[in-house]
């Protein structure tokens, strides 16, 4: 009998819940949930606000999760600090939780730059958790005058989710362009477009210099008044309990293939977490939550004894606003960095296939966006493009583009 | 567990399952009134390559990436058999990103839809199957870990 | 239009309410007869391509098709019927010979359809098949004329070689090249099934088949295709090929098309050449040369195989089998004019030959006569439709029969007579991969023996009702058969009485 421990009470603790169980039926798992809801996926918070979910549907698993799998939560607790030679976690009341592994799914916390003044805004809310939403739900109404600093993922899908509840939504972001990390800037044209077309409001290449109470004025000059403010600039990885102990640590905590943290029996996922990108070839916090599953459910296997990798992270991404999706994934080389691009243009979209080395490093698609996987799986599995038929690839994706051996194997085996 | 399985050497390209699976998940019990007039959303894709055509459908892999990706966790693995809540499905389409067959599709209602092997409509036993003219699909069990 | 315009035989009809659009029947038919039309979003025809072979129609998924025959008319009479003069544009506008395929299509007489069976009252019995044994097996090839003994007085057991079928029937043959791969495979898996045999045809035997060789007849026939010693050897008898029912003193032919592939390798002959048979065999031209190459054949097989004989029936099929029976054949098949074939000439077709029932009595007949009738087993073909035609076909003398059509309708052939064109929508008569696969052997051979166990099942009955209870006991009992509505000529023929005598 072991004890795990699991710091965090997200997809990536689910994932290692699920991991150590499907090894070990027995031991005792213990869950330090910082937020006292069971786990459930934060992308879903500005679905809430859009009312696509409800607070009982955002649940990840069924009510008797924790039961099912003999998991016992500490609600609304913060782990504080991890004595690794007891092998101790450390909780904010100062009760101490023994474990034999250890899993550190702390996530991340949303990055507050210092802007002058931000102490005079009343209503400002980060846009991460439940909490953050039910406020920020509250504070609202159709005649609110919202400002987001931030045109990123978070940003945008707050907008999408309370466009309709406010009267008018600015977002503004130092970047040049929208979705940033994900998108360049034809792509995020397109879809800057479309959002401004569903009534969202721009200020690029602008940031706040100074707040005024309701007032902000942007280094631009221009000023913007809001009722309501939205910060979602960024977020940082809570690194300190690995930091502290003297685990590796960049911008998350450095974890190998088997999600181990330098600390000997203590591993780390999800978005606390920065693995291999084997896109890049280097360490990146991948943010995303198929990671966070898989890399917690990685872990758990291997905390309960198991063996298991998590070898082809790759960044990707799947997201929509009123109703144009994008879908994202791998790293895209420029023609100087000896990258080949095929580029499609259609009305309502663009896509993009980045190509170097012989495989397919990356792509970038808005609009028709089926069977996209088929992409994605390219560019995870690292596949030789020689063997592929570049004409159906390019045209649709589609299994055709293989070999006929191995579609032949891809639809008539096992799994 | 039992599932699909396309044999290209048999498929005759006539698109049928496609049609058969978009009717038995419709709800209606007249295909005509079913599918006539409307763009046809099947969860079963007939692909060409050179000639040779065959069905591509959910594997129900061992491993499900698109259960592990699922935001929502409306997406589950039961009995072997992977399943999409409708009602708890958000649209975010992380699933159609990750699937590497390409098997998850939208279903015009902004949420996804799946091949469920017709065991959660009302034919019972998978409409492609039955329906495919020259037993170019296959609903068994094989040798699996 | 001009005058060489010939209004298309048949209208597509289409049910506009019920059509999904599918496009299903577009896809499915290799005449081109369907098209959707983007514009209108609806799927138009051109039937002037179709020839009724039913295939949208099969595979429409919400019966929102039917062929029917068009009604549009030329003045015919009872000489000048439609289809005669519209025989007379293709050939004015084409110059060449009509061709046609399948057997003889005209009202000429069915005699099996003027037979009638018996049945026991009374005084003798019927069998019940259900509680009851009942032997349908039969052997082919010579029988020892009398019981004989050696020196020590034990009986001599030695038979000539002989073929055991499970059921007096067997798959007649059809060349690989005149139907598929598939085709082939269906029914070598489904004789071997059951436990009957089926027939190469004269195309060779493709070598993915050896391994049903116990269950085949290998075909020599006057093009020699594929003749070779292992093919020989392979088979579990070898028929010579004299002559084919559905067109009597002409070879068979198979246009260059057709020799692709595989089938050319397997013919022995190269890619794009027509195959045609000859006539004659070139080195038969009387009853003796026939008999050297039986015992050519025999050498070859080491007496292990019995040798058949095909011929088609024609007028002087008596005094032919006779010859035959003299020859040192195991085996005389006789093929009847509605013997089907995958291309004829029409003319020949629907005018050259007589009727199996009236060949198969004469044949009997003489060779009883004659006392050699235990010389050779006789199989009939030339359209055996039912389980009905056989017990008839057995009460008229014959030992087994050969089916060919019947068979073909089983995989799916819908009769629309058009094999010669290549494009056999079922993928029976064609070797065009996109149509070949659409015959599924495991489906192919499932229906086949599906079919020859339900006639087997029909023909215990039968057998039953007359108080038979073995099939061997029903050969040329023709007591067992009346004719009606024949006149006294036709029943002297055929050895039996009129109903009611």
């Amino acid at each position: 009998m072991k004890n795990y421990v699991i710091i965090g009470n997200g997809v990536a603790a689910a994932g290692c819940i699920e991991g150590i169980r499907s090894v070990d039926k027995e031991s005792k798992i213990t869950v330090v949930s910082a937020e006292n809801y069971p786990v459930y996926c934060r992308p879903l918070i500005s679905y809430y606000l859009e009312e696509k979910t409800t607070l009982e549907k955002m649940n990840y698993r069924p009510a008797d999760f924790y039961d099912v799998n003999g998991c016992e939560v500490v609600y609304g607790k913060n782990a504080v600090s991890v004595n690794k030679d007891e092998k101790k976690v450390v909780l904010d009341d100062g009760n101490e939780i023994a474990y034999d592994a250890l899993c550190v799914a702390s996530g991340s916390s949303p990055f507050v730059p210092p802007f002058a003044g931000l102490d005079t805004v009343e209503n400002k809310f980060s846009f991460m958790t439940i909490d953050d939403t039910l406020a920020l739900e509250k504070a609202i109404n159709k005649d609110s005058k919202v400002l987001i600093v931030g045109a990123g993922l978070i940003g945008l899908k707050c907008a999408e989710g309370i466009v309709e509840k406010v009267s008018e939504i600015t977002v503004c972001d130092l970047a040049n362009r929208v979705l940033s990390s994900i998108l360049d800037n034809e792509c995020a044209e397109i879809m800057q477009k479309h959002l401004e077309k569903n009534g969202i409001k721009f200020m690029l290449s602008d940031s706040v210099d100074k707040f005024d109470g309701n007032r902000a004025e942007m280094k631009s000059g221009k000023i913007v008044d809001f009722d309501v403010l939205v910060l979602a600039v960024g977020v940082r990885a809570n690194t300190s309990l690995v930091k502290d102990i003297g685990g590796d640590v960049n911008r998350g905590i450095i974890v190998d293939d088997k999600m181990q943290t330098t600390v000997c029996g203590i591993y780390a996922a999800g978005d606390c977490s920065e693995g291999n990108d084997i896109s890049v070839g280097q360490k990146r916090v991948l943010a995303i939550l198929p990671n966070a599953y898989i890399g917690g459910n990685c872990a758990g296997i291997n905390m309960a004894g198991g063996n298991s990798e998590f070898s082809n992270a790759v960044p990707m991404n799947s997201i929509g606003f009123f109703g144009l999706h994008s879908m994202t994934a791998g790293s895209y080389y420029t023609e100087e960095e000896g990258g080949e691009l095929y580029e499609e243009k259609t009305d309502t979209g663009i896509k993009r296939l980045y190509m170097k080395d012989g495989i397919l490093t990356g792509y970038i698609i808005i609009g028709d966006i089926a069977r996209a996987g088929i992409y994605t799986s390219l560019v995870r599995e690292k596949t030789p493009l020689d063997g592929i038929n570049m004409d159906l690839l390019k045209k649709n994706p589609s299994l055709a583009i293989f070999s006929p051996e191995i579609s032949r194997k891809k639809v008539e085996g096992v799994i | 567990m039992k599932r699909v399985y396309a044999d290209e050497k048999w498929c005759i390209g006539c698109h049928l399952c496609e049609y058969n699976c978009a009717f038995a998940n419709s709800g209606c019990d007249d295909m005509v009134k079913a599918l006539k007039d409307k763009e046809i959303r099947p969860r079963i894709c007939v692909e060409d390559r050179d000639k040779i055509t065959y069905a591509v459908s959910c594997r129900h892999c061992e491993d499900p990436i698109c259960v592990k990706s699922c935001i929502s966790g409306a997406l589950q693995k039961h009995d072997g058999m992977i399943t999409i809540d409708q009602d708890k499905c958000i649209g975010c389409l992380t699933c159609i990103l990750v699937c590497p067959y390409g098997a998850v599709s939208e279903n015009g209602t902004g949420v996804v839809q799946k091949c469920e092997l017709c065991l959660e409509n009302s034919c019972g036993e998978p409409a492609c199957v039955k329906g495919c003219p020259n037993r170019a699909l296959i609903y068994e069990e094989r040798g699996e870990s | 239009m001009s005058v060489e315009f010939i209004y298309p035989e048949f209208e597509v009809v289409r049910n506009k309410d019920r059509c999904i659009a599918c496009r299903v029947c577009e896809r499915q038919c290799a005449n081109e007869v369907h098209k959707y039309d983007k514009d209108r979003g609806v799927l138009i025809s051109d039937e002037s391509k179709c020839v009724d072979c039913q295939r949208c129609v099969s595979l429409c998924p919400t019966r929102a098709l039917k062929i029917i025959k068009s009604d549009c008319t030329l003045k015919e009479n009872a000489n000048w019927k439609n289809d005669t003069i519209k025989e007379i544009y293709k050939q004015a506008n084409s110059g060449g010979v009509l061709l046609s395929s399948m057997g003889n299509p005209n009202p000429l007489p069915v005699y099996w359809d003027k037979i009638l069976i018996n049945a026991s009252q009374v005084t003798n019995p019927p069998i019940d098949p259900l509680r009851e044994p009942m032997e349908t097996r039969v052997f082919l090839g010579k029988k020892n004329e009398k019981v004989t003994r050696d020196e020590n007085g034990n009986l001599k057991c030695k038979l000539p070689p002989q073929i055991e079928l499970s059921m007096p029937v067997m798959f007649s043959a059809m060349s690989y090249g005149s139907i598929s791969y598939n085709a082939h495979e269906s029914l070598a898996r489904a004789a071997t099934e059951l436990g009957i045999l089926y027939n190469t045809g004269e195309g060779g035997l493709h070598e993915d088949f050896y391994c049903y060789g116990e269950n085949t007849i290998v075909q020599v026939a006057s093009g020699r295709f594929g003749v070779h010693k292992d093919y020989l050897e392979a088979g579990r008898a070898v028929e010579i090929k004299m002559g084919q029912g559905a067109k009597p003193g002409i070879g068979g032919h198979l246009p260059g098309t057709k020799i692709v592939g595989d089938v050319s390798r397997t013919r022995m002959i190269p890619e794009g050449s027509d195959a045609i048979s000859p006539a004659p065999h070139h080195d038969i031209y009387s009853i003796e040369d026939l008999r050297q190459l039986v015992f050519s054949l025999k050498e070859a097989t080491e007496y292990k195989k019995p040798v058949i004989v095909k011929v088609a029936a024609v007028h002087n099929i008596a005094a032919i089998a006779s010859g035959i029976a003299r020859s040192g054949a195991d085996i005389i098949a006789i093929d009847g004019f509605r013997g089907g074939t995958g291309a004829a000439p029409t003319r020949i077709r629907d005018n050259v030959g007589i009727p199996i029932e009236l060949a198969l009595a004469s044949v009997d007949q003489r060779l009883r006569d004659e006392g050699i009738r235990n010389n050779v087993s006789l199989v009939v073909g030339g359209s055996i439709r039912s389980a009905s035609d056989v017990v008839k076909a057995i009460a008229l003398g014959a030992d087994a029969c050969y089916v060919a059509t019947a068979a073909l309708l089983a995989l799916g052939c819908h009769l629309c007579r058009t094999c010669q064109t290549g494009k056999c929508n079922w993928g029976i008569a064609t070797q065009r991969p996109d149509l070949v696969k659409r015959l599924n052997p495991n489906v192919g051979s499932e229906r086949l023996v599906r079919l020859m166990t339900a006639w087997k099942h029909e023909i215990k009955e039968l057998m039953g009702g007359m108080g038979i209870n073995s099939i061997e006991a029903l050969r040329g009992n023709r007591l067992m058969l009346r004719g009606v509505g024949l006149n006294t000529r036709e029943l002297a023929i055929l050895g039996i009485s009129h109903a009611g005598e």
